[in-house]
């Protein structure tokens, strides 16, 4: 295989050229966040006398350990509930294959398409109607709902494909549907199963229309609803923000770094398959 | 106890099945046989569905119990919410007081103000950059990755770009606010190789706002897009690139004439997700631009919750709102359909 010198510069040019794109913006915030606070620093410049004291001011003037608890708590609500019922779906639809079962499936991919802004107005009057607006639960219901599309079709992509003789045999040996499911095909379901929570818990700590209608306090919000809170109150000063902003992103910059392959792969998969 | 049951029910149907066969052939000879043996592997089936059926009156029940909850939790907050969304467009109401049927004017209203039906011809150029640069390069870059970057470069390369994508996009249009601002990092640039004059508030300019917005949209894709069809391209045969090589085609040939068409599928995958991006775009607008300035860069989404949260117009904001569902499906449904005939 001979690639032409020419090529291979050119290529990995553009490759650490995009790369540098990409890592820049995070290094010019990382140093904004450490010039003086309500000062405007230039974009990329090491400042004297490095603010470490802005992280702790802005961890505490956004109260992030409410925060944190907050966003903790609905991503605990929101994951489990979501993957139980879906693969209990998933496993219906695409093992069992129940009568309607085709029917199902359509009902639910027509929502892959669906974007949020088309049901945000009425999801607003419907949870004042029910009395859960400003709880977490106005948070936490409608994602565990909208993120059924793409769950219940993830998983029944893995059940349709389990081949059915497992089944039956556990069938001959005098197994109800329950213990099918819950002793035989469930531990088998574990890999999609794990990336399927992974990519809701990112979905849900980044969720912003949903907490910025639907909860007024940012501290009952979700991470990135009350980013969008702080930004509101600390628009002017730079330094502050970049800081909070660092404080926000850091969690899922850190579960990406520890579970890249299996996020990476999930991201993929799931698109693939949607 | 249940494995012989089982067994006996099998044995008892194809009996059954053979016998009918066997009454209804009252027929010439040759052709029973032609059936029998035609119908064999579909008594095989039979018994296996005669079995279900048997307690399955009781197991589609249960199947259905298991559905239950899912469909429960779409309906209550994805489908009830959507009709409410048309029912809603019918209707002029500010939220409070009495709803007042008002048929298609709510439409007419959307169609015929232009800053509302700017927002529809928005959405469509901020296509241009969440979805067509994005793809475009993705397609340049991963095939890079997979023709000089195979090592530890590509894998690094991979992990970087694909770091915005992961992170809120709130943040990303907060972090990008600061960098497009005058004294950020662009700008900083701009006059550091000397292009000084050019030097704005781009996302406070009125031609250069939704650019710089779509921008921010290249930034967060382009990672998604560059590892999806490089993980299409490492599927590909190698042997392909080798007889290519042997042939003399450069990177551009080979890109051209062998990578793209043998693709098509990852590419249409591409398309729908980051079509979808920008059309039901939000949260990137709403924190770096807010629609502004005037309605340079307002999109349905933000124009919906304005014209709902702010202005207590729920009727126009659900007539957009419909339109906006109804468009993504016009535009994905034809990307789905082509990536089909292609599979």
């Amino acid at each position: 295989m001979r690639i032409d010198r020419g090529e291979l510069v050119a290529g990995r040019a553009l490759l650490l050229g995009l790369m540098a794109i990409t890592i820049l913006p995070f290094i010019s915030i990382f140093m904004t966040a450490l010039h003086p606070s309500g000062t405007v620093p230039r974009g990329l410049e090491w400042p004297a006398d490095p603010q470490w004291g802005n992280f702790i001011e802005a961890f505490n003037v956004a109260n992030m350990t409410a925060l944190l608890g907050s966003s903790a708590f609905i991503v605990l609500a929101v994951v489990p509930a979501a993957l139980i019922i879906s693969t209990m779906a998933g496993f219906a639809i695409g093992h069992l294959r129940i009568p309607g079962s085709r029917l199902l499936l359509g009902l639910f991919v027509f929502g892959l398409t669906l974007p949020f802004g088309g049901i945000i107005v009425p999801l607003y009057y419907l949870e004042r109607a029910i009395g859960i607006y400003n709880t977490r639960l106005a948070i936490v219901l409608p994602l565990i709902g909208l993120y059924m599309p793409f769950a219940v079709f993830w998983m029944r992509a893995h059940f349709v494909n389990m081949p059915a003789e497992i089944s039956e045999a556990a069938r001959v040996d005098g197994a109800t549907i329950w213990d099918l499911f819950w002793r035989i095909q469930l531990p088998l379901a574990r890999a999609p199963i794990t990336s399927l929570g992974i990519l809701m818990s990112v979905w849900t700590w980044n969720q912003f229309l949903l907490a910025l209608v639907l909860v007024e306090d940012p501290a009952e919000r979700t991470m990135a609803g009350a980013l969008g809170a702080f930004q509101g109150h600390y628009a002017t000063n730079v330094p502050l923000l970049c800081a909070g902003t660092i404080l926000i992103l850091l969690p899922t910059l850190i579960v990406f770094i520890l579970f890249q392959r299996q996020i990476i792969a999930a991201l993929l998969q799931g698109s693939v398959k949607g | 106890m249940l494995p012989g049951c089982l067994r006996q029910s099998k044995k008892n149907t194809s009996v059954n099945s053979l016998s009918s066969e066997g009454g209804s052939g009252a027929t010439p000879a040759p052709s029973v046989t032609k059936m029998t043996s035609e119908i064999r592997p579909a008594t095989s089936v039979t018994p296996r569905q005669a079995s279900a059926n048997k307690g399955g009156r009781r197991e589609h029940i249960i199947g259905w119990l298991f559905v239950i909850p899912a469909l429960l939790m779409y309906a209550s907050f994805v489908l009830l919410p959507l009709l409410m969304s048309v029912q809603y467009s019918f209707f002029r109401w500010n939220g409070i007081g009495a709803m007042t049927w008002v048929g298609l004017d709510n439409y007419a209203t959307v169609l015929d103000d232009p800053d509302l039906l700017g927002t529809v011809f928005n959405a469509f150029r901020l296509v241009v950059f969440f979805s067509f640069i994005p793809v475009s390069l993705g397609l340049v870059v991963a095939s890079i990755m997979h023709r000089m970057a195979t090592g530890r470069l590509g894998e690094i390369a991979r992990t970087v770009l694909f770091l915005p994508q992961v992170i809120p996009l709130v943040a990303a249009g907060i972090i990008w606010g600061w960098l497009l601002a005058l004294p950020g990092l662009i700008n900083e640039i701009l006059r550091a190789i000397g292009f000084g004059e050019v030097t704005r508030a781009w996302l406070g300019d009125f031609d250069w706002a939704l650019p710089a917005v779509g921008f921010i949209g290249i930034w967060v894709l382009l990672g998604f897009c560059t590892v999806l069809l490089w993980t299409g391209m490492t599927k590909l045969d190698p042997a392909l690139f080798e007889s290519a090589r042997i042939d003399g085609a450069s990177w551009f040939t080979e890109f051209t004439r062998i990578t793209v068409p043998l693709l098509r599928n990852e590419i249409g995958v591409c398309l729908t997700v980051t079509v979808i991006a920008a059309l039901a775009a939000f949260d990137i607008v709403y924190v770096s631009t807010a629609g502004g300035p005037g309605n340079s860069t307002a999109v349905p989404g933000i124009q919906i919750y304005i014209l709902a949260f702010t202005e207590q117009r729920i009727g126009p904001a659900s007539a957009l709102a419909v339109i906006l569902m109804l468009l993504v499906l016009i535009v994905i449904l034809p990307i789905q359909r082509l990536n089909r005939e292609a599979t």
